[in-house]
């Protein structure tokens, strides 16, 4: 589904992405974990088209997307839940999760679609009609998952969800991953936790200093030594 | 489901009825002034009538009327879209010598006359005033597509400094355009002046004819309130706050940047057009002078003073500072003069006093004079950073 080869980015000199190659198949989680400032965000940024690779190629469904303007990666159907939340605080759940099918004219769907990110967050239809700006930070983090998801995507990104929330609120995040991707929508997630992403993923990628390290089964990175030492606490 | 989109279906009525009843009692203040001032303001006492006249002259009215469609159109680039612009003028004057090539006798070379009510014997290109107000709309809106393309990829301060060169600029260039190639585009500072009558139902409206001119002063100003509030109610409007919110994430969700921050752009100066080819036929004439970068400023201030992002706050922070400029500083600096017997020049103390209400509204009423709920929270964001970020 989404196949990047040899993608290079760099930051003025500084080169934040050494050449990497990854794929996410249709139906899987596969995480990208790593220490902080390994690339992982950089690599996101650059899928999603906010940061213009310096080499090397992205392609989403058979089609080549490094280079796109952010609006079009959208359209092709990959959203975006970034890090740090950067939900529109000054404006209602509502109008956060309307502005999250901002691309679609659907109405009858995207009323099905609101519905169903509903269900999946009740905190949020509880909250709907509140600024959100407001909510805890659980809550925010909630909000820009289901914005994300409002954007039908074929491919959700997520960057970091896990980060600063309560343990309880982990668990759900990591929970709600799961129910998202048996509903159908392939998931790449970005994750410091990796313990916690290691366990719902099928497949992981260990990114270092803008290379990756090492790549395979979930299960197996879980166990193996070199991960467990550096990034488990083992 | 159903249950939300009755509800969708309630707000949308809502909204129509509301937007009914600001139509309706739109049009009764208009027709209320309008009549008081054409058929009772004669047979009103002396003493009444002088109060008028130096408090509230019918001409002030129709200005602050000019001040208001142009500060509604830097309402949408600055209140709706959260760019700062500093060079609006140069949108004002491009309308304004729209109305000077369009409906004068400057271009003399020609003789072209459509619609206007002027004789067909002067040469000159005549055109209906209905005409040149569309004529101007698309010329400054244009050049603010021209101007906005390069400009707009900057962000927030550094797009500012760049709208404040162009303002500067394009006044320069009518200044001294006289002479461009051996061809007049501007008259230099000489102006263009006069300026065809503007034609109602057969009718020339002489310079005198305030009363005429206020109504469709105020028809343009009310178009512009209805184009600010649908737009603010639909798809765009949505695109705008959402780039004012985080322009990062507005993207991510599929907001194309540019092409939404061009049209902000294009809508506001699609409005100074009309604002400037309006000031044209109040004044009777463009003067290059008058295109200067305290206009641009005035216009921020109404609308930081009124409530970014608030039409109808807008709409009383541009008449209260037009009214002060116009008649309100130089009557009260008479009644003050007269009474203490002192020889205060008061207007040239204009901007001491603006700038003294803008530190006094930042000290004690950051949102303006009627703030837009959003807004409210943006200023007072810092007072309590954690209900904000939720607390990390």
């Amino acid at each position: 589904m989404l196949k990047i080869d040899n993608l290079q980015v760099s930051y003025g000199n500084i080169k934040a992405i050494k050449g990497i190659s990854l794929e996410v198949n249709e139906g899987e989680i596969v995480t990208l974990i790593g220490s902080n400032g390994a690339g992982k965000s950089t690599t996101l940024r650059a899928i999603s088209g906010l940061l213009k690779p310096r080499g090397g190629s992205i392609t989403f469904l058979g089609e080549r997307i490094d280079g796109l303007e952010g609006h079009d990666v959208v359209k092709k159907g990959i959203t975006h839940s970034p890090e740090g939340r950067r939900i529109f605080p000054r404006m209602t759940v509502e109008e956060n999760l309307d502005l999250g099918a901002f691309l679609r004219n659907d109405k009858a769907a995207i009323a099905e679609d609101k519905e169903r990110v509903l269900e999946l967050f009740p905190r949020l239809r509880e909250r709907i009609s509140q600024k959100s700006g407001t909510m805890s930070g659980g809550e925010q983090q909630m909000l820009a998952v289901a914005r994300a998801l409002m954007g039908q995507p074929k491919l959700l990104i997520m960057d970091e969800p896990s980060m600063g929330l309560a343990p309880v609120l982990v668990d759900l995040i990591f929970e709600t991953i799961l129910k998202i991707n048996k509903q159908g929508t392939t998931i790449l997630l970005v994750e410091q936790n990796a313990l916690a992403a290691l366990s719902v993923a099928n497949r992981g990628y260990v990114l270092e200093s803008g290379v990756i390290k090492m790549s395979g089964n979930a299960k197996d990175l879980q166990s193996d030594p070199e991960v467990t030492k550096a990034y488990l606490g083992g | 489901m159903a249950i939300s989109f009755l509800k969708r279906g309630e707000k949308k009525q809502k909204q129509s009825a509301s937007a009914r009843k600001w139509a309706i009692s739109l049009t009764l203040i208009a027709l209320a002034i309008w009549a008081f001032f054409t058929y009772f303001f004669d047979k009103t006492p002396d003493a009444v009538q002088s109060w008028f006249q130096v408090w509230l002259p019918p001409s002030t009215i129709n200005e602050s009327l000019v001040w208001v469609i142009c500060a509604l159109g830097l309402n949408i680039v600055v209140g709706y879209a959260g760019l700062l612009d500093l060079g609006f003028v140069a949108f004002w004057a491009f309308g304004g010598y729209t109305a000077g090539w369009f409906m004068s006798g400057f271009f003399h070379q020609v003789n072209i006359h459509f619609g206007s009510m002027s004789a067909k014997v002067i040469p000159g290109i005549h055109l209906s005033f209905w005409l040149v107000m569309i004529i101007a709309a698309l010329i400054a809106g244009f050049f603010g597509i021209i101007i906005g393309a390069p400009t707009l990829r900057l962000k927030s301060d550094y797009l500012a400094l760049v709208t404040l060169g162009f303002g500067e600029i394009i006044p320069q260039v009518f200044t001294n355009g006289e002479n461009i190639g051996g061809f007049n585009l501007s008259n230099g500072t000489k102006g263009i002046s006069p300026i065809d009558a503007i034609g109602v139902f057969g009718k020339r409206l002489g310079p005198f004819d305030l009363g005429w001119k206020f109504l469709i002063y105020f028809f343009l100003a009310a178009c512009m309130v209805f184009v600010s509030l649908r737009i603010r109610g639909g798809r765009l409007g949505r695109a705008w706050l959402a780039i004012r919110e985080d322009e990062l994430a507005a993207s991510m969700m599929g907001v194309p940047l540019m092409r939404t921050k061009l049209t902000a752009y294009a809508v506001g100066a699609f409005s100074g057009g009309i604002g400037g080819a309006v000031y044209a036929t109040h004044v009777n004439g463009i003067f290059a002078e008058r295109f200067n970068f305290s206009i641009s400023i005035i216009l921020l201030a109404m609308v930081v003073l009124g409530g970014m992002g608030n039409v109808w706050g807008v709409i009383i922070g541009a008449l209260l500072m037009a009214w002060i400029n116009a008649t309100g500083l130089p009557a009260i600096g008479d009644t003050f003069n007269n009474t203490f017997h002192t020889a205060i020049n008061f207007p040239s103390y204009n901007f001491l006093l603006f700038g003294g209400i803008l530190v006094l509204m930042m000290l004690f009423k950051r949102d303006g004079i009627l703030p837009e709920a959003r807004l409210k929270m943006i200023s007072h964001e810092n007072d309590d950073e954690a209900a904000n970020t939720g607390g990390h």
